[in-house]
């Protein structure tokens, strides 16, 4: 078959392209909440005392953050799904909320007297942090990489990666909400070991499932 | 590959994605050429074949046309697919180490010709199921359009349709794999 008869078959096949990057990551955001909600009600559910522990500095932090890493994953990630996206800027975002929780952490060293630090780093469960994380952003992270497969990744390791940030983040929201531990000092460190296992399993079934 | 020159893919492809095949046929011939002069570049001694390069990146723009943002200049997206389809057709070509054919191409220096019939496209081909193989070949090869080739098949024209669509996809998969 020469290229011009090629041509003439994708020609003809032209009408439905179906929708953009940004759309088709949207969707799946909203799909990731709502399987990682799921996940949360059915295994860990909230603390007793969530709402009114809204009114905590500390507690309501760790929504923010989940919330910032969240959106600059899924930014990162409707540029990663493009062919020409060698090593976005976008990436750079990436960093924005590891370096809230630095400062955050920096705080907490000031106002928290030094004998103090040691057991707000370890807290009560950070088990249940390095178990229920993984667990409840497996389904979110399926769904992540199913999405990049659609998209054309020319660096498919590094998009499962942040696939599995996304995953991840989102699966803390939910945990945060159940979590008695809110210092920043455990958030920084428990938090980014349990997403970082979401992000090193996404690594590997980007390059697995990814090519195309 | 001037501003004016992208201007022209970006708007026949815009037009393309809105499901105007003419200007899809035309965008597609002016990919082609663009993807064949890179892959030439980089193709040296002929491995792999640089129209072979040119077809896989011709289904794979087709497939992941979605891709594209509108309001970006196209070649860097388009040579972005086929720089990433000339490194999976080294990689499947496995641990054999390119031998550097600078030499011999000096002496072979004249324009090179239009492949006649890559390899690769025409094995996909094969790998399909029969009636997938019929639509296929109807409108590529004898260039008949979609009712031309839903009479002569006695099938609907949506199920020529689907039929297409899914053995495109079937080739673009089947591309470069061994049968």
């Amino acid at each position: 078959m020469k290229t011009d008869d090629l041509i003439a078959a994708l020609a003809a096949d032209a009408p439905g392209a179906g929708p953009s990057q940004s759309v088709r990551w949207v969707a799946a955001l909203a799909g990731a909440l709502v399987l990682a909600g799921i996940a949360f009600s059915a295994g860990l559910g909230p603390r007793p005392d969530m709402l009114a522990s809204f009114a905590a500095v500390r507690f309501t932090f760790k929504f923010v953050l989940m919330a910032v890493l969240t959106l600059s994953a899924l930014a990162a990630l409707i540029e990663l799904s493009r062919p020409e996206a060698a090593r976005p800027r976008v990436l750079l975002a990436l960093g924005i909320a590891p370096a809230m929780a630095l400062v955050a952490v920096g705080l907490e060293l000031w106002a928290v007297p030094a004998g103090e630090w040691s057991r707000r780093f370890l807290g009560a469960n950070y088990t249940v942090c390095l178990v229920s994380v993984p667990l409840m952003g497996a389904a979110p992270l399926a769904l992540a990489i199913f999405t990049l497969r659609a998209g054309a990744p020319s660096q498919a390791g590094l998009a499962g990666a942040v696939a599995g940030v996304l995953a991840g983040a989102v699966a803390a929201f939910f945990y945060a909400a159940h979590c008695t531990d809110d210092s920043p000092l455990f958030v920084a460190f428990w938090y980014t070991l349990a997403i970082g296992v979401l992000a090193a399993a996404g690594a590997v079934a980007g390059r697995l499932f990814a090519r195309w | 590959m001037t501003t004016r020159q992208d201007h022209t893919l970006a708007e026949l492809f815009r037009a393309a994605n809105a499901g105007d095949e003419r200007a899809y046929a035309e965008f597609l011939r002016l990919a082609a050429g663009l993807v064949r002069g890179f892959a030439r570049g980089k193709c040296r001694g002929g491995e792999p074949d640089p129209e072979d390069v040119v077809q896989e990146t011709l289904l794979a723009v087709h497939l992941k046309r979605h891709t594209w943002e509108p309001t970006r200049p196209v070649a860097p997206w388009l040579i972005g697919i086929a720089r990433y389809k000339l490194i999976d057709g080294f990689r499947r070509r496995g641990r054999m180490i390119p031998v550097d054919l600078d030499d011999v191409i000096e002496t072979l220096a004249a324009p090179e010709p239009e492949t006649a019939s890559p390899l690769e496209v025409n094995r996909a081909l094969d790998a399909l199921s029969a009636g997938q193989r019929s639509v296929v070949t109807s409108i590529s090869l004898r260039g008949q359009s979609i009712s031309a080739t839903a009479a002569e098949l006695n099938m609907s024209e949506g199920a020529v349709r689907v039929a297409l669509h899914r053995g495109l996809a079937a080739i673009a998969k089947a591309f470069g794999k061994p049968s």
